[in-house]
């Protein structure tokens, strides 16, 4: 009974989730849009499955500030994602970089799609249609 | 005692579940007209029989009886009372029980509606099901089972549902989800007794295909409902997330659209019969994957329910057991299936060899991006993540040759066409698809070029509607006359690509086109958001039923006039201290307002959201289209008239066939 309280309240922190709403200045809109889209693809380290611009943990608090800072300092959003990846890994990135671990996921479907494309050419261009003999349908 | 009822009826149903599986097969292999007869009546008495168990633990929710654990878990005495019923399926052991309830449906479905087929095919089809029901039970009884109590110690008050799930989307999302994931076993049974009996022709096809489609109505309404909860209820304007969790209904839904097409070409051409068996068991193969990564907390993820190991490893092995099985049956006996291949390279086979493909690529790629970072992390140890940047980017790569493709597929004849002539007629939509898209983007506020490239696709599969009606209307003498010789079916796909096209431009024009500001807000203070001016105009704080409201009120004004009025709450809920925002919404045809309370800052000013989300409707509006195109379908007379049909010359029939198309 306890234990499954204990994970219902567990349930119940993790769903907490409400708009956090920070006002934060930009000088520009650029930096504005910037800031929003870095916030929109890191994910919360320390939360279930929540960008940092959605979860309301005090850790996303901080790297929101962070993400602000930085960008109102000028830096890219190359630099800043590297800056988060530093520190918390890739398990950050929503956006997983392109490197050999990751190959298998960003090339495979592509691959596997060549592969049929070109098993149906081959297969189907090569095939001379034969007229049928009773109408169109087989019925 | 009502619990313990309700219980009793599990079991009850168990008992029958295991009957119905062992001896249907043993009915249907001898023939035994009494246990052929048999296995209808237990599959309509073992949803009858759940039926009732569902009822007990509404009776149970109703009353408040906190000495069953979950309802002690996910209610509450102040829980309105239609929340309390939608409790039923707020959380882990309810749904399943749900699950199982419209598992037992669909199987009395096939049991009461499938008398022109012959009776060894449904005595099978319902062993099928009987031993998919035999699994989801024990699930139920012997890992979740809902009507387990807390005894001796009862607690006074239940702890309450998540007030997240408070709310209408919970009252139709799940039930309609449901039936979809659950409708695929319908089409999955149907191929494992076509390929136990080894004998899959195109009747096969043509019995499976309106239980596919109305399955893949359900799903394609459920996951809309879903997209369509996140947006109001968790108040960030967000509307597809690519949580693992919607990728779990994803999957199988975009499996089962492969399906719907490939069977239209086993129906009607006798092709790719050994693909559409593969992929109905892949379909329903996807909706069980779905529901391990859901319930066996193997994933991260915020919707996920609760997580015990023993759980997970209980539909794991299920899991394995129905796609082992169903593989090795297929591997057996799929040699026995004879496709014809009689179709040229330009022909509409080929189009649906390539929607297939494409389709087929995308699921894999959905279940490649859930499954890697758990992949990843059981090999290498390494924590890693995939998410919207990825997924969003994959599936347009894959979208736009199947939006290309569209509008010619459903126009192309079947075996085989010129190409030149057939191409030709495509230049001047085309171009008048950019010029007008390109108009919409400029209009919108700019043009970016991915944008440009998705509304042009958006309107290339709007226009291919519009030619297939003006090109069949050519064909008669008059417009009307035209018109009204496309068949049901037919309009059900132009109907289904139309939503295509709806949802795409919904999807590209409010992603590219949102304005989202935060801004700082006093009381009686106007600010303005770009075109808008946000007028905070009043506060007051109220009590709900089970909460308590801070509510601001908000005028919107657009150059001076007064366009909508907006009452965004923040929500304290009694028994679980949790606080919620409600955001409030002026939904339109073209564009939502939406406007939703952050925190009280300093100096008695608020932070809020203003949101102005150009064309959000259509994205869900498509899907409305989706689906009543899939209904319109299954409503064809062909499906009606089966047994009318079988007295007809044969000349007849070819005619009858032809004109219902596909």
């Amino acid at each position: 009974m306890m234990k499954q309280l204990i994970a219902t309240i567990a349930i119940l922190m993790s769903l907490q989730a409400f708009a956090v709403i920070e006002t934060y200045e930009f000088k520009t809109e650029e930096q504005e849009q910037l800031y929003t889209d870095i916030i929109n693809e890191l994910r919360c380290p320390k939360c279930q499955n929540q960008t940092i611009a959605e979860s309301n943990a005090g850790l996303s608090e901080d790297l929101r500030y962070i993400v602000y800072q930085q960008v109102s300092n000028g830096s890219t959003k190359r630099e800043i994602l590297a800056y988060m990846q530093e520190r918390y890994g890739d398990f950050v990135l929503y956006d997983p970089p392109v490197k050999p671990s990751n190959y298998f996921l960003w090339f495979a479907p592509l691959a596997v799609f060549l592969v049929i494309l070109i098993a149906v050419l081959l297969k189907v261009g090569r095939r001379r249609v034969k007229p049928e003999q009773t109408g169109t349908e087989e019925e | 005692m009502i619990p313990e009822l309700g219980n009793f009826l599990l079991i009850m149903a168990f008992i029958n579940a295991i009957f119905l599986g062992v001896l249907s097969f043993i009915g249907a292999h001898y023939q035994h007209q009494g246990l052929m007869q048999f296995s209808k009546r237990a599959s309509i008495s073992i949803f009858a029989l759940i039926l009732a168990s569902f009822v007990c633990l509404t009776i149970s929710f109703i009353n408040n009886d906190f000495s069953v654990a979950y309802v002690a878990n996910h209610s509450n005495t102040q829980l309105p009372i239609h929340y309390r019923i939608s409790a039923v399926w707020g959380a882990h052991e309810g749904s399943l029980l749900l699950w199982v309830l419209i598992l037992t449906g669909w199987m009395a479905a096939v049991a009461l509606f499938s008398k022109s087929l012959p009776k060894p095919l449904i005595t099978r089809v319902l062993g099928v099901m009987g031993f998919i029901a035999i699994g989801f039970i024990a699930f139920t009884l012997f890992t979740s089972n809902p009507f387990d109590r807390v005894l001796p110690f009862i607690p006074i008050d239940g702890s309450d549902l998540n007030p997240l799930l408070q709310d209408f989307g919970l009252i139709v999302h799940p039930p309609m989800l449901y039936m979809g994931y659950v409708g695929f076993s319908v089409v999955f049974a149907f191929a494992i007794a076509g390929l136990l009996q080894g004998d899959l022709d195109h009747h096969w096809a043509r019995w499976s295909r309106p239980w596919t489609t109305v399955a893949w109505i359900f799903m394609s309404l459920g996951i809309a409902l879903g997209s369509w909860w996140a947006y109001y209820e968790l108040g960030w304007g967000g509307w597809w997330f690519w949580d693992p969790v919607e990728n779990a209904s994803f999957m199988p839904w975009l499996a089962g659209t492969a399906l719907i097409h490939s069977l239209a070409a086993t129906e009607k051409r006798g092709v790719f019969k050994s693909w559409t068996v593969l992929l109905a068991i892949l379909t329903f193969s996807l909706s069980l994957l779905g529901t391990f990564l859901v319930r066996s907390g193997v994933l991260t993820s915020v919707h996920s329910f609760a997580n015990d190991p023993v759980r997970g490893r209980f539909i794991l092995v299920f899991l394995g057991i129905v796609v082992g099985a169903s593989l090795l049956i297929y591997a057996i006996q799929s040699s026995k299936i004879r496709s014809k291949a009689n179709f040229g390279l330009f022909s509409r086979e080929t189009a649906l060899l390539f929607n297939n493909a494409l389709l087929a690529v995308v699921t894999f790629m959905v279940l490649l991006g859930t499954l890697h970072p758990l992949i990843q992390e059981a090999f290498t140890g390494d924590k890693s993540s995939v998410g919207p940047p990825y997924f969003n980017l994959m599936f347009s790569i894959f979208m736009i040759p199947i939006l290309i493709l569209m509008p010619i597929g459903q126009q192309i004849n079947w075996k085989q066409e010129s190409m030149k002539p057939m191409l030709t007629k495509y230049w001047l939509w085309a171009i008048s698809s950019i010029l007008i898209a390109l108009a919409v983007v400029i209009i919108m506020g700019g043009i970016e070029p991915m944008a440009l490239v998705g509304t042009t696709l958006g309107l290339w599969v709007l226009a291919g509607c519009a030619k297939y009606v003006l090109a069949q209307a050519s064909k008669s003498t008059s417009f009307t006359i035209g018109v009204k010789k496309i068949s049901r079916s037919y309009w059900g796909m132009l109907v289904a690509h139309l939503g295509v096209a709806v949802t795409v431009l919904g999807v590209v024009l409010t992603s590219y086109y949102s304005i989202e500001e935060n801004i700082k807000i006093s009381q009686g203070e106007t600010v303005q958001v770009e075109d808008l001016d946000v007028e905070f105009y009043d506060f007051k704080n109220t009590e709900g039923p089970n909460y308590i409201s801070s509510a601001g009120s908000f005028r919107i004004y657009s150059e001076g006039e007064l366009i909508t009025d907006l009452h965004p709450e923040k929500r304290k809920y009694n028994a679980s201290k949790m606080v919620m925002t409600e955001a409030d919404i002026d939904a339109g045809l073209f564009r939502d307002i939406y406007v939703v309370m952050g925190e009280p800052l300093d100096d008695g000013a608020w932070a809020i959201s203003v949101y102005y989300k150009p064309f959000v409707r259509w994205i869900w509006l498509g899907s409305i289209f989706m689906a009543l195109g899939g209904l319109l379908a299954v409503s064809d007379k062909r499906y009606r008239q089966r047994r009318r049909e079988k007295k007809l010359t044969k000349s007849e029939t070819t005619s009858v066939v032809e004109s219902s198309g596909e």
